[in-house]
């Protein structure tokens, strides 16, 4: 097992080198940053000043460099267009997207288990097919269409929640939650309900065809011979048998959640890390990028990392493959 | 127990909703980038800070320069003005404010890292005379020396110094600068709370020397980004104002029944520019010679445009047709001025005259998220040309690649672009300095003439105009000026794009055609 976390933390490490390259040679496409900066009759003088002094005249590999040195120590430099430390700003966003991420995950979970077992019991009931068409749509219409018609819907229509943003905050030891305050929650649905929906169905449909899966195989039939009650055949035996490949998409599925909320942060204004992102690549504000990307990267690889040993405490055989 | 803590919250909130009586909140597409006055040289970040700090002078509802950190001002020599500072003004921290923080001041606003250099030349002297009087001793004649300075902020020179901020804030520095998140004005609201891109309160300055028109205790900004959620946010109550609303949805906002739109035109200028210093276009399958060179292809571009179209169907009414490069708020003897018709068949013609009856292609740089409906604006242009034989091929791209690529540091990498422009000091002569002047190839001469269209006798009159103190004079010899660059065709001014915030009606408000929203004239009901 530790070999094997091992062998996972390098892969880690390459993969996070190879972002930050990555990352880094796409700065160089998508615009000059000092336009961005000034007002549009500063002169070109004024601006090459401003070029030199952030060093964006120096080698790409010299930047590279020196962005490396930045990123081991956690310093990723202060914003172009904020004049704040990239790494406060960041570490400032992050409640709010993880907050979001969290509530979603859970809403969708909480939904999407008992709904995919159901539709997998019940195959050609009028509920089960109505829960089918409904996650159709939760897969086809675009994150963002579905955050303004809820907009609309709820905000402008019937006034009940608010359009945009977190609500009052309340700040518990330098992290910002909205879960203390009512209007936090009701800040909440909308986003969470937007970013929660796709995931909602896929891990739906997920659970529903590895029941139908399952309930074929010869230990369901054997367990139901033996006369065992159905809530533990469906719940005890094949409820769980499915579980593997749930939590594997579930795990993804938040990295993805987070990367993602981008859309939804953007429709709701939401004050998170992804909005800041979007934020930086309109305004070119590189060292906000960069960091971000890394953020990302960092959380993808840990996510996978955690799944893989899940995979352990679910499944058996692996167990016993790992002590040989 | 819940229903105990639900209801707490219920009246946590019934509470909260009381005190807020006099909150007024607002948004903007963008965000509040910096508090430090001098960092970013942009409408809508000095414009806000404007309710914050203030200059020596103010600007009017009108545009009309006020009195205001300065009671007045006289030229006693040609090229020494003397300003009579205001007594008893004091900072939000409760210093003095004196002539040792407009001296501060003014060497803060040309220090390195300033983007507000042009508010005052780098070699005019500024001179403490006592306490309450300033001379600013000028190398030249400039009877416009204050036209900027109602964004010229005064800052207080202990604090500054105290907090470790005489240097402008940049991104360079590995430091943060305190101005950049606080603030230390004379103005009528103070900073309450700066959450940097989410949130900013302002709270009035009971403090402040002047008599409050507004009846407002507490101001919140929020940057909203998407167009969608900032007009729903309005239509839901949740905000009290929003600008810009996007010219397809004013009329929703209108047939609202709680919320209306204000409309005008605003001062910027949106204009087609043409490649005619290179001797062959970059982009274009001429070769070996540059259309845009000859008077009768300029003359057939404009010609060619159908404005009111634009206006109409681009712009959905929301557009001021213009015949100037510069709104008729800002030049008085606009009126002399027409647009060339619009006529087909005359273009045509010059094509042919000029020996492109067959037409040509050109490329086309256009923004896509700059100017109101800017990409709309260009694929029009675009159908528009195709009849008189000349083929665009449009290439709109976001901003951050757009100026990246036509401004100076792309190597004016353009053929033919689209463009917009206000001129900073509410000055023609901004306008003939920096879109007219001529430039060489590396662009020493007039930096923003991208173009590089070119006339010896513009330049003469704007050196004329910069030392002239007769305002008729001044006006005639503007006049001059603009008719030689219509009857060049230097640009192809289109019109001015419309302001269009969204209020609510228990919101009073004055709306300034420059797109500034100054909090005290707001009064709520």
């Amino acid at each position: 097992m530790i070999t094997f976390v091992l062998h996972r933390l390098w892969q880690a490490i390459v993969v996070m080198a190879v972002v930050a390259l990555l990352a880094f040679t796409m700065f160089r496409f998508v615009g000059d940053p000092v336009n961005q900066m000034v007002g549009i009759e500063t002169t070109p003088e004024q601006r090459e000043i401003i070029r030199e002094s952030l060093g964006l005249n120096d080698a790409v590999i010299v930047q590279f460099w020196s962005f490396i040195k930045g990123a081991v120590q956690f310093e990723f430099g202060i914003s172009y267009q904020w004049k704040k430390s990239v790494s406060d700003m960041i570490f400032s966003r992050l409640p709010a997207t993880m907050e979001l991420s969290l509530v979603s995950a859970v809403f969708s979970l909480i939904i999407a288990i008992p709904m995919g077992v159901y539709t997998g019991l019940n195959r050609n009931s009028v509920l089960s097919k109505f829960f089918l068409s409904i996650s159709l749509i939760g897969v086809s219409l675009p994150t963002f269409l579905i955050g303004i018609l809820l907009i609309y819907l709820f905000a402008v229509q019937l006034h009940m929640l608010p359009s945009f943003g977190r609500g009052e905050i309340v700040d518990v030891g330098g992290w910002t939650t909205g879960f203390l305050t009512v209007s936090g929650w009701k800040s909440l649905i909308l986003p969470a309900f937007t970013l929660g929906l796709f995931q909602m169905t896929l891990i739906m449909r997920l659970v529903r065809s590895e029941m139908l899966e399952v309930l074929r195989t010869d230990y369901i039939k054997f367990a139901r011979a033996r006369g065992l009650p159905s809530r533990i055949v469906n719940f005890g035996h094949a409820l769980k048998n499915t579980l593997i490949p749930v939590i594997t998409i579930t795990g993804l599925q938040l990295g993805s959640l987070i990367a993602f909320a981008i859309i939804t942060e953007t429709v709701f204004q939401w004050p998170g890390m992804g909005f800041l992102f979007v934020e930086a690549v309109r305004d070119v504000d590189i060292p906000i990028m960069s960091a971000y990307l890394l953020l990302i990267a960092f959380l993808f690889v840990t996510i996978n990392l955690v799944v893989d040993i899940l995979y352990f405490v679910v499944d058996p055989r692996l167990r016993v493959s790992g002590k040989e | 127990m819940f229903k105990r803590i639900l209801l707490a919250g219920v009246a946590a909130t019934l509470m909260a909703s009381s005190a807020s009586s006099e909150t007024l909140k607002f948004a903007f597409q963008g965000a509040l980038k910096s508090l430090d006055p001098y960092t970013l040289n942009e409408t809508f970040t000095l414009g806000t800070l404007g309710n914050v700090y203030e200059g020596l002078v103010r600007r009017g509802p009108d545009l009309d320069i006020q009195p205001a950190l300065a009671t007045s001002w006289e030229v006693v020599e040609p090229t020494r003005w003397r300003f009579h500072l205001r007594k008893g003004v004091k900072f939000h921290n409760g210093n003095d404010f004196t002539a040792d923080d407009v001296v501060f001041s003014a060497t803060r606003v040309r220090s390195d890292g300033s983007d507000l250099l042009t508010r005052i030349g780098k070699d005019v002297k500024v001179v403490k005379v006592d306490d309450h009087t300033v001379d600013f001793v000028l190398t030249g004649v400039n009877p416009i020396l204050h036209f900027e300075w109602a964004t010229w902020a005064i800052m207080d020179k202990e604090w500054t110094e105290a907090n470790n901020a005489t240097k402008v804030s940049d991104a360079s520095s590995k430091e943060e600068n305190h101005a950049a998140f606080n603030a230390n004005g004379t103005g009528p609201f103070t900073i309450q709370s700066h959450d940097v891109g989410i949130k900013t309160v302002f709270q009035k300055n009971d403090a402040w020397w002047d008599t409050p028109q507004h009846n407002l205790d507490t101001v919140e900004f929020t940057p909203v980004g998407s167009d969608a959620t900032r007009v729903a946010a309005l239509l839901s109550g949740d905000l009290d104002m929003v600008y810009p609303v996007p010219v397809q949805d004013l009329k929703r906002v209108d047939n609202n029944a709680d919320t209306r739109a204000l409309t005008g035109p605003e001062l910027r200028t949106i204009f087609l520019g043409m490649d005619q210093i290179r001797d062959e276009l970059i982009y274009s399958n001429i070769k070996g010679k540059n259309p845009f060179k000859d008077l009768r292809v300029r003359q057939a571009v404009y010609h060619a445009i159908n404005i009111e179209a634009i206006k109409e169907k681009v712009m959905r009414g929301l557009s001021t047709p213009s015949a100037l490069m510069i709104s008729p708020k800002l030049f008085s003897e606009s009126d002399g001025f027409e647009r060339l018709a619009y006529d087909v068949d005359k273009a045509k013609g010059l094509m042919a005259d000029a020996g492109y009856g067959d037409g040509f292609e050109v490329g086309m740089d256009c923004p896509n998220d700059r100017y109101v409906n800017d990409e709309a604006i260009c694929q029009a242009v675009a159908s528009m040309l195709a009849k008189v034989g000349i083929k665009i091929n449009l290439n709109a791209q976001p901003k951050s690649k757009y100026f990246a690529k036509v401004l100076k540091s792309g190597g004016y990498d353009t053929s033919f672009y689209l463009l917009g422009w206000t001129p900073g000091s509410l000055d023609s002569w901004n306008v003939l300095s920096n879109l007219h002047g001529c430039r060489d190839l590396e662009g020493n001469g007039a930096p923003f003439n991208l173009g590089g269209s070119c006339s010896k006798d513009i330049d003469a009159l704007s050196a004329k105009i910069l030392g002239e103190n007769d305002q008729d004079v001044r006006n005639a010899l503007i006049k001059e000026a603009y008719t030689i660059s219509t009857n060049e065709v230097h640009y192809v001014p289109l019109h001015q794009q419309g302001l269009a915030w969204g209020v609510n009606n228990n919101i009073e408000l004055k709306q300034r055609a420059d797109n500034v929203f100054m909090f005290y004239y707001v009064n709520k009901k």
